[in-house]
């Protein structure tokens, strides 16, 4: 069963490389939310077919089939991803499509439908988001007739807004150079070290003779230590790059990448670029870093902001990191942003311990004192303020009289409306808990699914050496834990998600899809906890099980996801 | 290392010829990295009359980044922090607007002015910069009332 259908281009250097002098680009592969499994077998045997794919000149490779060749230069390619906004937005997800006529009729039978859970979003390599600033700047530069290093200043002072950019500077470029912290003639002098004698550097207060100094354009002068400590120290110590002003007092001009290069260490210019590729990603809106420890993959994704109520975007990393392009989240489909920041915290914040001490506790009636019963008796007695009450009808004990033990004032109305209270807030709880419990149980036999599969693991490769079963024939197995891991992601977060729902018909669908993915799931779990020597007995049995996993997960997802679309939910809470 | 040529040079312009109102000590004679300053406010300010003493720390990476300023002695000030520090963190001290060329005769510049004319847009105690701005009364009485208390 193939794990991952999806490939990237593995050579994108070389689009980096000829970054400038070629229009017609290669982008990195395009890749789909797609599922591990096999959703169904022709679906598995295909590649992840990306959207927007031409049919344009040069595919010259199976890479190539992957890889989305466009006409568009990179930064256009940026601004043309898939819109979710706000009025189009029905038509812009549910478009499978996405029809340009790039698709011939077969091509167009062929392509896996995008599930309704599914969303578009491509996976960039460092070196990629280097090569999409590159084009951006050459072409932006060529259009201003400034530098490079001067355009590239400009593009970030407006987050990469290039119609803004080109806009503001038309309407006034002196004012517009000025505010992004560029002089005016850029155009001349390029950056260079020079020997002063007779010049003490302000900084420092050195004077002595063969000096070597640097200034940029304002002329603000100092020796070349002086000038490296400081942009050391902003770049080292203050991780800033794309706004490091002129030393000078009260400069605003802008260090420029040109200049910089002339004066740091090499490594230092490798962290000043690496800043500079992190502001990159984090200006724009359509990408965002893989949150995965050490990851240098960014993702694109189409999916707004403001969309995020009515899709859970689940994006894929080249890490094999899946998580929500939304909130960075690690996936949590089928449950909205909102819903999961709001979980989490219920989860985390002791509100709960306050539902629990309502629920199981009351306040002594004199002293005020939270009391919790510990014995069957209903003759309770304050530790604090020693007052004698009933623990039924929080009456006075002495006001029982002779009817002891037996509480005869029930029917009182101060008593019913205590229970009432204590009723419904004990209901609350216990409704929590019941979701809690099992979101909680999802997540703790994931993590014992894996253990168990790590040991087991080391038992087929035993296994392998003695019975002679080959490396591919015990695959299975792998397949059957990441379908495990996979299912009880969905079904952790479908607890969460079903906390929220309003009860109606639609949630007993829902519930009917979370039970049976649930059984799917244990029974599979089961198979995979038996003992060794019988696993290769159940071959057939768990591999057909994981499919059928799998199979019920996007049932389940897509049909979520598809309410979530088209906001047919109701929900307990307001989605804010 | 840079900072101490540097460093030497402003301690003995500054006690040759110190801001004004401002008289400059080393702490310890061995740590130049440790102002003592007793600033006389200026004599039109609500806090005329008053000396207050300030703690200048110099960071080792001084003048890449800026020196930290403590009052040691009270004052009721918008823009001075309301505790043991006595910190001032405005305009050129805070550290993304520091510049290297920036000397500490300037800082020092810059608090006597601030202290003569508060910045309440840029308060670190609030309480107090909403009273400045809408008891003024009030903020002076109790201004001069810790001049009297403690700087003097």
């Amino acid at each position: 069963m193939p794990i991952a259908t999806r490939k990237r281009k593995a050579d994108s250097t070389t689009a980096s490389a000829d970054a400038t002098s070629e229009p017609q680009r290669k982008l990195t592969k395009v890749s789909k939310a797609l599922q591990k499994d096999s959703i169904s077998q022709e679906q598995a045997a295909l590649p992840a077919t990306p959207q927007t794919l031409t049919s344009d000149k040069g595919m010259d490779s199976d890479d190539d089939f992957n890889s989305v060749a466009s006409s568009m230069d990179l930064g256009e390619e940026m601004s043309s991803s898939v819109d979710f906004g706000a009025g189009e937005s029905d038509v812009d997800i549910d478009d499978d499509y996405q029809d340009d006529g790039a698709f011939d009729a077969t091509a167009k039978d062929l392509a896996p439908k995008r599930k309704h859970f599914e969303v578009e979003f491509k996976v960039y390599s460092p070196q990629d988001i280097q090569s999409q600033q590159d084009t951006q700047i050459a072409e932006v530069a060529n259009l201003l007739e400034q530098p490079s290093e001067a355009t590239a200043i400009l593009l970030r002072h407006t987050r990469w807004n290039k119609e803004r950019l080109i806009e503001q500077y038309m309407d006034n470029q002196e004012q517009m150079l000025d505010k992004a912290g560029l002089g005016q003639e850029i155009n001349q002098n390029p950056p260079r070290v020079v020997v002063k004698n007779g010049f003490t550097c302000d900084i420092c207060c050195e004077d002595g003779p063969g000096l070597e100094t640097f200034a940029m354009n304002c002329n603000h002068r100092f020796c070349t230590d002086c000038y490296r400590q400081y942009l050391t120290q902003k770049i080292k110590d203050e991780g800033e790059a794309a706004r490091i002003k002129c030393p000078g007092d009260g400069c605003r001009k802008i260090i420029d990448a040109k200049s910089l290069d002339l004066l740091v260490p090499n490594e230092l210019t490798d962290r000043y670029h690496q800043l500079l590729m992190r502001t990159y990603v984090d200006d724009k809106e359509s990408l965002k870093w893989c949150p995965a420890p050490n990851c240098v993959y960014a993702v694109e994704c189409g999916v707004k902001k403001r969309d995020l109520n009515k899709i859970v975007p689940t994006v894929h990393c080249e890490c094999k990191q899946s998580f929500c392009f939304g909130c960075t989240l690690p996936d949590h489909q089928p449950c909205p942003c909102v819903l999961v920041k709001r979980w989490i915290k219920k989860c985390e914040d002791d509100s709960e311990t306050a539902n629990w001490i309502s629920a199981n506790t009351k306040e002594c009636p004199k002293c005020n004192s939270t009391i919790e019963k510990n014995g069957g008796c209903n003759h309770m007695t304050c530790r604090k303020c020693k007052n004698e009450f009933c623990w039924m009808c929080m009456g006075l004990w002495s006001e029982h009289g002779t009817s002891w033990y037996n509480c005869n004032r029930f029917e009182e109305r101060s008593g019913t409306d205590a229970r009432d209270a204590q009723a419904k807030s004990r209901q609350s709880l216990e409704r929590y808990l019941h979701y809690y419990n099992r979101y909680a149980n999802h997540e703790q036999s994931a993590r014992l699914d894996k253990d168990i599969f790590h040991k087991t693991e080391r038992k087929m490769t035993l296994l392998q050496s003695t019975s002679g079963m080959s490396w591919i024939e015990v695959q299975f197995m792998e397949a059957a834990s990441q379908a495990l891991q996979q299912c009880r992601q969905t079904l952790k977060w479908t607890y969460a998600f079903a906390y929220y729902l309003a009860r109606n018909n639609q949630t007993e669908i829902f519930e009917d899809n979370q039970k049976d993915l649930e059984m799917a799931v244990e029974n599979l779990s089961e198979m995979f906890e038996k003992p060794t020597d019988q696993l290769a007995g159940l071959k057939v049995e768990m591999m057909d099980k994981t499919t059928y996993c799998m199979r019920r997960r996007v049932i389940l997802l897509d049909d979520t996801a598809k309410n979530l679309k088209e906001e047919t939910w109701k929900f307990n809470v307001e989605l804010r | 290392m840079a900072g101490n040529k540097r460093l030497m040079k402003e301690l003995a312009e500054n006690q040759s010829t110190p801001p004004p109102g401002c008289k400059i000590s080393l702490e310890n004679d061995d740590d130049i990295l440790l102002w003592n300053v007793t600033m006389t406010a200026p004599s039109d300010s609500i806090y005329a009359g008053g000396n207050f003493k300030i703690l200048i720390k110099i960071p080792k990476e001084y003048p890449f980044k800026p020196p930290v300023l403590n009052f040691k002695t009270k004052v009721y000030h918008p823009n001075v922090t309301n505790d043991e520090n006595g910190s001032m963190c405005l305009g050129m001290l805070r550290p993304d607007e520091w510049k290297p060329p920036n000397k500490i005769s300037d800082v020092l510049k810059l608090v006597r002015t601030v202290l003569a004319a508060p910045q309440p847009d840029d308060a670190v105690e609030q309480g107090i910069a909403d009273q400045y701005k809408n008891n003024r009364k009030e903020f002076e009485k109790v201004a001069k009332d810790w001049v009297n208390k403690y700087a003097k």
